[in-house]
Formats: C-alpha cells, sequence, structure tokens
C-alpha cells in the first residue's frame, strides 16, 4: 500500500516531508509493520492533525518524523534537512535545533519551575544565556502564565501545565512542533482553549505543527486533516 | 544553575539516604585511618623520628632491635665501612615503672632507650640516670621531677623533662644515655648478656653523596655478615606488627570502599530506574546519554563532597575528644586525602553502573512509540 497526502498549496521548502516511509518493529520474532510506505508534506505554518485510533501507527510517524525513531524504510526530512541516515548523536542535535515536541502526559520536569522548564532546551542545547531567559519570560506570557513563571508545575493546572510544555517546544524555535494527543488529559473547556492557543501561536510564528490526535472534535482547529490507519496515510 | 544542582536543592530528601550512608563509610574511612596511623605511630614513633640513614643489626637478631647485640668491634669495623659518616649506638628495654603516688602495683609500661645521637624532638643525651619522659606517661601520674623506680630492680631514673609523640611498641618512652640504658638492662634482665660497650643497634649516617641502599650493601658484608643494614624505612616496617596492622587495616579499608561502591552503585541505579521517563523526555528534546551520564556523575560527586565533608568532621571531632593516650588515634591529613580520593574513586565508580541504563533510554520512550 502506498498512500499519499499532499497539501492544498505548495510553499518554498516544506517543514516536513515524508517519502514512502516503512517502519517494522519485531514483535515475538515476527515482523509487525507500524507504517506502511507513508508519505505525507507539511508545509511551512501548516497545522495538520494526523487522526487515527490507537495502534494505527500515528505516533510512530510522529516519532520518526522528530528524530526520535528511524524509518526502516523511505526518506525523511524536515526542513529540507535529510534525516533518514542519521546516527543517535546527530539526531540529539537536530532535536535540540529543528524541532519541538509537547507529549501526551506533558512531562515537565518535576522540581524545575516552569521558567526553568523552558530554559532546558537552552541548556541541553546551544546556550544562549540572557537570550534564552528573555525568550522563556516573553513565551511565558504571550501564552498566559507569564504570573506562574515560577511556580513548579504541581502548583499548575493542568491546561498550564500544557501551556508551559508548549512554551518549551517552542524554545529552540523549531521548524515543525509535533502534537501528542495535546488534550488527552484535559477537560473539554481547557482542550479547546490549548487548541486555540496552539492554533493561534502556529500561525503567528510561521511554525508548521502536526497534531496527533483521535478525538475527531480537535480537528476543526487544524488546517488539515490526515487519517491513518493500519500504518497506512489517507488524505 | 544546571538540571542536576536543581535536582538536589529541591529534593535534598532524595539523597539523603545515599548522603547518610557516605557518610558514615566517610567518617569509617576516618577512623579506620586514623587507627591505623595511630597504632603505627605507637610502634614505631622513636624510629622514625631518627636522623639516621641505616640502621645496623646483629644478623642473628633477624632484624628484632631487643634480641639484636653490637659489639664495640663491630661498631669499628662498621664505622671503617667507606661511605659511613659516623655512627651512633641505640638500645631499648621495656620494663614496668613504678611512679610516685600511685599504688605499688600500678606500674608504667615503659620502653627505655638510651641513644647517642639524639633523634628529632629530643634533647641531647640527659646526665647518666636521668630521662626525657614522652608526654604520653603524663596519663600514668609520671611528673617532671619524679624519680621513677624502673623494673624488678627498681633502677632509679629521673625525669628531667618532655619529649612528644615517641612512643615505642605502644608504650610511652624514656629517653636516656647508653650507660644508662645498659645498666637498667643488666639489674633488670639478667639474661641480657651486655659487654660494656654493647648497644643493641647501630644508627648510621651516610657520607653526603653516598646513596643508603649502596652503604648498606657495603656495610653487609662487614665480619663476614654479621650485620644486617636496613633503611629507616626497612627498619620500621620490621618492627614486628607493623606489616600486619597494615595489611590488616589495608583490607578493611578496601572493603569499606567495595561497600561505598555498591551503596553508590545501587542508589543511583534505582533513581536511574526512577528517572527513565524524565530521561526519556530530557532525550526527546535533544539531551545526549553523555550530557545525561555527565549530570549523574556531577549529583555522585556533590553528595561524595558533602558525605566526605561531614564524615571528615565528625572524625576530627572524634579526635579531638579523645582523651590524650587513650586510644593510639592520628588523623594525618596526607592519609584523610588518599582515604577521600578512593572514596571519590569508588562512588564514580558506582555510578558509572548507572552509564549502560542511561545508554539504553530510548527517547521515542517519551512519546510512547513502540506500536
Amino acid at each position: 500500500m502506498n498512500m499519499t497526502s499532499t497539501p492544498s498549496s505548495t510553499a518554498s521548502t516544506p517543514a516536513l516531508q515524508l517519502e514512502g516511509v516503512r517502519k517494522v518493529y519485531e514483535v515475538g520474532g515476527e515482523p509487525a509493520v507500524a507504517l506502511d510506505h507513508a508519505s505525507l508534506t507539511v508545509e511551512q505554518a501548516e497545522t495538520v492533525a494526523l487522526l487515527g485510533p490507537s495502534g494505527s501507527g500515528k505516533t510512530t510517524l510522529c516519532s520518526i518524523a522528530g528524530g526520535l525513531l528511524s524509518a526502516t524504510d523511505g526518506k525523511v526530512l524536515v526542513a529540507g534537512e535529510d534525516i533518514t541516515r542519521y546516527d543517535p548523536r546527530r539526531l540529539s542535535r537536530f532535536r535540540q535545533s529543528t524541532v519541538g515536541f509537547v507529549f501526551q502526559t506533558v512531562n515537565l520536569v518535576p522540581f524545575l519551575t516552569a521558567r526553568e522548564n523552558l530554559l532546558v532546551v537552552d541548556e541541553l542545547g546551544r546556550r544562549t544565556g540572557a537570550a534564552a531567559r528573555r525568550r522563556a519570560d516573553r513565551l511565558l506570557e504571550e501564552l498566559g502564565v507569564g504570573d506562574r513563571s515560577k511556580n513548579l508545575p504541581s502548583q499548575l493546572s493542568g491546561g498550564q501545565r500544557q501551556r508551559v510544555a508548549i512554551g518549551r517546544a517552542l524554545m529552540n524555535e523549531p521548524q515543525l512542533v509535533l502534537f501528542d494527543e495535546p488534550t488527552s488529559a484535559l477537560d473539554t473547556a481547557t482542550g479547546e482553549q490549548v487548541m486555540e492557543l496552539i492554533r493561534s501561536e502556529m500561525g503567528s510564528r510561521g511554525t508548521a505543527a502536526v497534531i496527533v490526535t483521535h478525538d475527531d472534535r480537535i480537528t476543526r482547529f487544524a488546517d488539515r486533516t490526515v487519517h491513518i490507519v493500519d500504518g497506512a496515510l489517507d488524505a | 544553575m544546571s538540571l542536576e544542582i536543581l535536582e538536589l536543592r529541591r529534593r535534598p530528601g532524595r539523597f539523603a539516604t545515599a548522603t547518610a550512608i557516605l557518610t558514615l563509610l566517610a567518617a569509617l574511612l576516618m577512623l579506620l585511618g586514623g587507627l591505623l596511623d595511630g597504632l603505627i605511630a605507637g610502634s614505631t614513633a622513636a624510629f622514625r623520628a631518627q636522623r639516621a640513614d641505616l640502621v645496623v643489626y646483629s644478623s642473628a637478631a633477624e632484624q628484632s632491635l631487643p634480641r639484636s647485640r653490637v659489639t664495640e668491634a663491630t661498631r669499628s669495623a662498621v664505622e671503617a665501612v667507606p661511605g659511613v659518616a659516623d655512627t651512633a649506638a641505640l638500645g631499648v628495654v621495656q620494663l614496668g615503672a613504678r611512679v610516685p603516688g600511685n599504688a605499688p602495683r600500678d606500674l608504667a609500661p615503659v620502653a627505655l632507650l638510651g641513644y647517642e645521637l639524639a633523634p628529632r624532638g629530643v634533647p641531647a643525651p640527659p646526665a647518666d640516670g636521668s630521662a626525657y619522659a614522652d608526654r604520653t606517661l603524663e596519663a600514668d601520674g609520671v611528673r617532671v621531677g619524679q624519680t621513677l623506680q624502673v623494673g624488678p630492680a627498681r633502677s632509679p631514673v629521673r625525669i628531667v623533662g618532655w619529649v612528644d609523640g615517641l612512643t615505642y611498641a605502644g608504650q610511652g618512652t624514656l629517653w636516656t644515655t647508653v650507660d644508662t640504658w645498659r645498666s637498667v638492662t643488666a639489674a633488670n634482665r639478667p639474661d641480657a648478656v651486655l659487654g660494656p660497650a654493647d648497644s643493641q643497634a647501630l644508627l648510621v649516617r651516610a657520607e653526603p653523596g653516598v646513596a643508603p641502599e649502596v652503604l648498606a650493601a657495603r656495610i653487609a658484608h662487614v665480619n663476614d655478615g654479621a650485620v644486617d643494614a636496613l633503611t629507616l624505612d626497612a627498619a620500621i616496617e620490621a618492627i614486628p606488627g607493623v606489616s600486619e596492622q597494615n595489611s590488616t587495616f589495608g583490607q578493611i579499608i578496601g572493603v569499606t570502599l567495595v561497600i561505598a561502591v555498591v551503596v553508590v552503585a545501587l542508589f543511583f541505579a534505582l533513581l536511574t530506574i526512577e528517572r527513565l521517563p524524565l530521561y526519556g523526555v530530557l532525550k526527546a528534546v535533544g539531551a545526549t546519554s553523555g550530557r545525561l551520564f555527565r549530570g549523574v556523575l556531577l549529583q555522585v560527586v556533590i553528595i561524595t563532597a558533602i558525605a566526605s565533608l561531614i564524615g571528615t568532621s565528625i572524625a576530627v571531632a572524634i579526635d579531638l575528644a579523645l582523651p590524650p593516650g587513650s586510644i593510639p588515634f592520628d588523623l594525618r591529613p596526607s592519609r584523610a586525602l588518599w582515604n577521600l580520593a578512593f572514596l571519590f574513586l569508588a562512588a564514580v565508580l558506582g555510578g558509572a553502573f548507572s552509564l549502560r541504563r542511561v545508554l539504553r533510554i530510548d527517547p521515542a520512550s517519551a512519546i510512547g512509540s513502540t506500536s
């Protein structure tokens, strides 16, 4: 199966290009295909919702796009950079500089304040010091949690934690942000607020986003929805 | 401030157990080192203070000072060896001393040394019949100006001053002339046959430019091998019990360090397992395995430094609290630094066991993408 999803319009260099990507795991000595010749192009500033049921391969696709996993076959380009054959060290550098992640369970560092959780990205990557601190403060303000910058995650609500996580994903000024079920741990109202925020923040920055979800209610916040079933994409 | 230091500051309770155990181990290492050096000093201080290059024994004595006899003729032969600058007689006898004011059977154990060449910290030999006393004897009631009755013959020895830290075989010493030592020995040890000019050992100083080892080899040929010449360090090592004490304490210290490796390894292995989700996220946002492992080692080094500081303070406090002469305890900076260096090495080695686990953390685990 070779299913391709393409955007309605193409800008300069796409933020993400997957070409015939396969991912095969070995389960109990038998090959299990998680992604089957998936091809997807996400343009700059475009927000794509990747919709599919549990076990459909959407998280695997998201991981390959973000350099967390390597594809078994096919080609992966992020902001024009071919990461298909990168070794783990180069993938680490790539993740430091080019992509941002927002995880399903938020996963903020529990002993760091909101501001420090953003600054972790700077500490792990190229240290910019004062510039990073200014950027962290600005992001927290823009995300509406500037007054909670000195609070630990345990002192924040679920929605506030997710905003901080979005701020962390944006700290390295990424070309592409990958969201893994960003509203699954939130109630409906807070989830909608967070999705509004994601749309406005990505749009204002011209940053591309892929939102992995199994909840079709949030597809209205995306420019485009791509379905995935049994590892195959369908426009 | 780095992630790891912030964790230590904000979650000190998480590291309290490991720090407490390492503190106890650091204190134990200091106490063991102090006891070892105290025991060794108690056995060897009188030798260690000698200003000589070599110690010469009669070969039949098998490097034992009490058994050795060096005659006047042998001394002349040694002095004739090329490279010998000068020699000095040395003798020791261990006896009980009656102290004025103490009960008749309350004897103070003393080692009476006859000397010609003043060791470091000891004045030139006093008049015959008098001696300088090691200050540890103060705890037995000895005072300057007293006349002790030494040995079963109650040989009188008048105390004319103190010397510090010069014990022999764990006993306080009395430093007197060779003639006084000879007369006290003859009176109290009828079995110890001494000629009028005999001593137990000769201290030898080499001429400038002559290596002690070379001179020792030359002296060994005197009178067809009638004598053994040992460097001062070798003579100290040959004192009965010294090498055994070193070996025994060395093994106990070694086991303590192994325990430190195991404690740190287990603690940080558990901590790493607990942190797997967090490490997954950090790897996902760009942390390398090397960066995370360096963070583990940084925490290991910091908690070991804190434990070392507290452990050393405990040992110093114990050292200060001990009454002089009660327990042979000598906390030396060099021993303390070596023990701490080994403790740091053991802790880093223990922390290194987490490396494999850190390397195996899959950044994709942060996003749950294994299906």
